[in-house]
């Protein structure tokens, strides 16, 4: 009942900029889902123009059955969570939670009774009386989230609700907005820059670029097999390793061959990376998926590479590896002991590898 | 605060910051001392062996009386603060409505429209009247109040344009797109959320209209004539000078008790005053 849907939605800015590209999006009914990508990538102005704040270009958004090109705000029953929170100033927190309530004329028993019960769950309750400027960062937060849920809406929105809070903060807020959405079980469209809210908080998640969409899917979806190198390289921290590789046909398999090393393509990606045959491809490996090699890997899989620099994160070890004229990153257990100099042997994990073709950019 | 040793904060807050004041309120006190001071002391000569110009031991009240009994003084005061009050609010008024505009709709020429605006502040009141005067004169509203309550808004307006124009572009725009997918439309939005949050700036711009105003001289030396229509600024210079006689006493009276409203309502506004020249929202 509360799906949104998205066709062909574009936004030019002034004729010549073309901020949002083509975007077909279906969200469903109940779903949380999770707008990412780099400043810039339209995923904003995507969500403005569902809001009704941005007019539409050409396409159409629907809410629920009903096309809402040409409706005002107010009458899209929505809400939505601002990125600076946008509580008003001169109000009380009862009010700012209250205001919306109000202008659509329900009854002073029912707002008192909505905003008690939001409270409670927001556990606000004792800061009713104070105005915004008496807040702390998550408790403006918690009140704006308290806005959007006493209004009872078809769909929230967010933007950005939690880049300005504190590191730890945003991991709290991040938990407790999952619980939230479980809990009132509404269609939710949220956008971030931050890959790791999106991957923690999405149901699914709609990667963005340029006003492009690049890939839609289920965080781990997106993950394990990316689109694209973009799709590849925007989630997951530490980045994706890339590395330009030449298809060689060498015996019985192909081979992969960056001067630096040279691997065998595992024999499951052979038939889809045949017609490269001679030429250069993108070879992507995590981080996580670089081991240091011992006697039970492949030797087809394995190269030498020399220690750069060593993080210890404490639950791993972060090693950035000169490898051949490449620079790798790769995400070690924390009881191997290396240190920069240290010369190792690394394997790489042959069911993890991404290859892409170097102009599309596309996966193989 | 000046940090430091105190001699430091002598030499650098506390007597400078004297001076000031004193230069500053010395005016004020020469109209007191001249409006108490009797006939006789006003106009003993400055080598008379009793002459005493910064004090008097004779204070009387007669100018004071005199001012408020024998002249229109009173009817000037009830004219200026009529005049004031209802050419502020108009130009408040416009200027609301024209300084969210220009700060917050997206509409061709904005920005040209703005700045037109503000020149016409620019053009100096002593060249504008002399066709102000023309269509006072076509419009028959020669010697009557509404020559300056309509008059006073054309450098008003743009006034108040600019100020509030300024203090809506502060407020963060989520505020009012928030309140319109609270339900709001424009018109509430603005009302609700726009007007209160401005309250400060929006005062500041009312502050200022009023003393514009009540101080103007030009535009009512020109366009008011007769003795009962006068404001306290034409009024006073122009009825207390009989011929080539200077009532002083009387003159001094009453320009000190025709600065008396403007003083009292900066001094009660002087808080939100403040904060709608320096403030900033914050959210």
């Amino acid at each position: 009942m509360a799906r949104v849907l998205i066709r062909n939605l574009n936004k030019f800015y002034d004729k010549d900029v073309h901020a949002v590209k083509d975007v077909n999006l279906e969200i469903r009914d109940k779903e949380f889902v999770v707008l990412v990508g780099p400043s810039g990538c339209g995923k904003t102005t995507t969500l403005r123009m569902v809001a009704g704040l941005e007019s539409i270009s050409s396409g159409e958004v629907l809410i629920g059955d009903t096309v809402v090109n040409a409706l005002p705000p107010m009458d899209r029953d929505i809400a939505m969570v601002f990125q600076n929170y946008a509580l008003y100033p001169h109000m009380s927190v009862y009010d700012n939670m209250a205001f919306g309530l109000k202008m659509r004329g329900i009854d002073r028993g029912e707002i008192a009774k909505r905003v008690q019960d939001a409270a409670e769950i927001l556990g606000i309750g004792e800061l009713l009386r104070r105005k915004p400027r008496q807040l702390s960062g998550g408790q403006r937060q918690r009140v704006a989230l308290g806005r959007a849920i006493v209004r009872h809406p078809q769909v929230f929105l967010f933007d950005e609700p939690l880049s300005n809070l504190d590191a730890k903060l945003r991991v709290q807020m991040r938990v407790e907005l999952k619980k939230l959405h479980t809990r009132l079980n509404t269609t939710a469209v949220y956008v971030t820059h931050d890959q790791v809210e999106a991957m923690t908080l999405g149901d699914r998640v709609v990667v963005m670029r340029n006003g492009l969409v690049q890939q839609v899917g289920e965080p781990l979806e997106l993950y394990n097999t990316p689109a694209n190198r973009f799709v590849a390289g925007f989630l997951g921290s530490p980045a994706m390793n890339f590395a330009p590789v030449s298809v060689q046909d060498g015996n019985g398999g192909l081979r992969a061959d960056n001067r630096g090393f040279t691997i065998d393509v595992p024999a499951e990606i052979g038939p889809r990376l045949r017609p490269y045959a001679g030429r250069d491809v993108i070879l992507g490996v995590r981080p996580e998926d670089m081991q240091v090699a011992n006697g039970s890997h492949p030797p087809g899989l394995c190269f030498d590479a020399m220690v750069e620099v060593v993080e210890r994160l404490g639950s791993e070890t972060l090693l950035d590896l000169q490898v051949g004229e490449q620079t790798m990153v790769a995400a070690v257990e924390p009881t191997i002991s290396a240190k920069r100099g240290d010369k190792l042997r690394f394997a790489m994990r042959p069911e993890r590898l991404h290859f892409f073709d170097v102009t599309s950019e596309a996966a193989i | 605060m000046i940090e430091g040793a105190k001699w430091r904060r002598w030499v650098f807050f506390y007597i400078p910051l004297g001076i000031f004041i004193l230069w500053l309120l010395f005016p004020f006190y020469w109209m007191l001392v001249t409006s108490v001071r009797p006939d006789r002391e006003l106009y003993r000569p400055w080598m008379a062996p009793n002459y005493a110009p910064f004090w008097t031991n004779h204070p009387t009240l007669v100018h004071i009386t005199d001012l408020l009994t024998q002249t229109l003084f009173i009817r000037w005061m009830a004219n200026t603060l009529f005049i004031a009050l209802l050419s502020t609010a108009i130009s408040l008024f416009c200027g609301l409505l024209a300084g969210y505009a220009l700060s917050r709709l997206k509409f061709r020429f904005a920005g040209a429209l703005g700045t037109g605006i503000f020149i016409t502040y620019l053009v100096p009141q002593t060249l504008l009247f002399i066709p102000l005067a023309d269509i006072i004169r076509s419009f028959q509203l020669g010697d009557t109040p509404w020559a300056l309550i309509l008059t006073y808004p054309t450098f008003l307006i743009p006034f108040c344009t600019w100020l509030l124009m300024g203090y809506f572009k502060a407020i963060p725009r989520e505020l009012e797109e928030c309140a319109r997918i609270d339900g709001a439309t424009r018109w509430k939005a603005m009302l609700y959320i726009i007007f209160p949050i401005a309250l400060p700036g929006i005062l500041s711009a009312g502050i200022f209209a009023f003393t514009l105003s009540w101080n103007e001289f030009i535009y009512a030396l020109v366009f008011l004539s007769s003795a009962e229509q006068k404001t306290v600024s034409v009024g006073v210079t122009s009825e207390l000078v009989r011929g080539d006689v200077f009532y002083w006493g009387q003159l001094m009276a009453g320009a000190l008790l025709g600065s008396i409203p403007v003083a009292f309502i900066y001094s009660f506004f002087v808080e939100h005053y403040v904060a709608g020249l320096t403030g900033s929202v914050k959210g």
